[in-house]
């Protein structure tokens, strides 16, 4: 492993995650600018939004000053040192925090004390999965407090929403914790389901949906249908950006599934702003850039 | 039409301003986050007056340069943490502007009634283009006791853009669509 290529790719793995918002949550957002009336803070607030990624592009700055957590994925090949990634990825982490593309966002639980690296234990997150390629795909995803606070999970049957264990009870659940959120996650924000799974699978997997383009449509038929219906329904709560009203109130909707116990059934939302922080590379065993992805 | 308002953020010049209104906000703010909140709230002394002033809620990515501070990127964060502690700093110490994101609940929208304070609401997310409207640092008081994201920056922002969402008589634009949203949920679920 060459460490100096390595570390240099990841800072800048970091650097566009953090400061370079995807072409297909930018593309949305646009779509979304035409449909809402000008003059109106809805349409006011997408323009910004845009500016502000036009500005962060630019010139290099975070696009939200909460950076989030950093959840990385890597999928490496057969017999890949999985341990010294992780430990170029923390020092990666380090000095991209020296270097203000993060925030020191980490805060020990118990002291209230200030990780200032931004490294301690299960942070930054990172997940290492076996593939057949010869390169590693690194994903990161960056996501911040305020939409992670939103996020809700249910337990089917409930009785309140009326939601019982079929796809019909899921789309409630979605509706819900929509509506809960409110602008508090930064809406207009793209929904990750899960459908099954425990308490923390769920979640996990509700979130691995925003590795998903926003183009992108579920293989499963009836997940693809629901993901439609559900894009139409929260258009119609008119929550709009920040929610202060307007006909966007969500940039997509993601669902996956996992097996479940025949006593549980679980539906997990997680939430992610519309500053929303996914990049991805592949990068080759010395560490060189073979191409970047989304 | 935006209004445009200036420090200090008298009486006056905050009652002025309706829910929906768009802002362009000059002058002296300063950040505040949890612990700030806390302590001012159980009675530590400012080290700043605060009087006709305005309280950002936001944790800033800050960085030094030279013998000064230079703001990278500053947008809000969720103000509804605060909620239990807002009362008491806007009575007790004048705060007449407050900016973050999400509204304030219904102790904060009394106290704003009451005392003559206004909640705006800033583009969550947006904290490059909101850092740009940041002129300077003038300084920073509990860096060292809270941390950067925690402490309290006193900035000089030309135009900072916000709307205002909760005024002082008593509305809250929160509210309303909280209201309205939930009729079109019903639907939905009804549907």
């Amino acid at each position: 492993m060459k460490k100096a290529h390595w570390e240099k790719n990841l800072v800048e793995l970091i650097r566009r995650t953090s400061t370079d918002l995807p072409a297909d949550v930018e593309n949305v957002i646009r779509r979304a600018l035409g449909r809402e009336k000008k003059d109106s803070t809805a349409h006011n607030f997408l323009s910004m939004m845009l500016k502000n990624a036009a500005m962060a592009r630019r010139e290099s700055v975070p696009l939200c000053q909460d950076t989030g957590t950093l959840s990385f994925r890597f999928t490496v090949p057969t017999g890949f040192d999985t341990n010294g990634l992780a430990s170029l990825t923390r020092s990666a982490v380090a000095k991209a925090t020296r270097l203000g593309y993060l925030r020191q966002n980490t805060v020990d639980s118990v002291s209230g004390e200030l990780y200032v690296t931004n490294v301690a234990p299960a942070a930054p997150l990172m997940t290492f999965l076996q593939g057949a390629r010869k390169t590693v795909d690194a994903r990161l995803i960056m996501k911040g407090g305020g939409c992670e606070n939103v996020g809700q999970q249910y337990s089917l049957p409930d009785v309140t929403l009326g939601a019982s264990r079929d796809l019909e009870g899921v789309r409630r659940c979605v509706l819900d914790a929509v509506w809960k959120a409110q602008g508090r996650g930064c809406a207009p924000g793209v929904l990750g389901v899960c459908i099954g799974g425990d308490r923390a699978t769920g979640y996990a997997h509700a979130k691995e949906q925003f590795l998903r383009k926003l183009g992108d449509r579920s293989e499963v038929k009836v997940l693809a249908r629901l993901e439609d219906r559900l894009t139409r329904d929260i258009r119609k709560m008119e929550i709009g950006p920040m929610g202060l009203g307007g006909k966007t109130s969500s940039l997509g909707v993601k669902v996956g599934t996992l097996s479940r116990l025949p006593a549980s059934f679980f539906v997990s939302v997680s939430y992610m702003c519309w500053a929303f922080r996914r990049r991805g590379v592949l990068l080759g065993p010395e560490g060189g850039v073979h191409r970047w992805v989304y | 039409m935006i209004k445009r308002i200036e420090y200090p953020f008298t009486e006056e010049k905050v009652r002025a301003l309706r829910v929906g209104d768009a802002v362009a906000l000059s002058g002296r703010i300063f950040t505040g986050r949890d612990r700030l909140h806390q302590e001012l709230a159980d009675g530590t002394a400012s080290p700043v007056g605060l009087r006709d002033g305005a309280m950002y809620h936001c944790g800033p990515v800050v960085m030094k340069e030279g013998d000064g501070w230079v703001v990278r990127a500053a947008g809000p964060t969720t103000s509804m943490r605060q909620d239990p502690f807002m009362p008491r700093i806007i009575t007790n110490l004048g705060v007449r502007v407050i900016i973050g994101k999400g509204g304030m609940g219904e102790a904060t929208r009394a106290a704003c009634r009451e005392n003559g304070c206004v909640y705006l609401q800033a583009v969550g997310g947006a904290a490059a283009l909101l850092a740009a409207s940041i002129e300077r640092v003038e300084g920073v008081h509990f860096l060292q006791e809270f941390g950067p994201t925690e402490a309290m920056w006193e900035l000089v922002v030309r135009d900072f853009s916000a709307v205002v969402t909760m005024d002082t008589r008593g509305r809250s634009l929160h509210r309303t669509i909280e209201r309205n949203t939930r009729k079109n949920l019903k639907m939905l679920l009804e549907g």
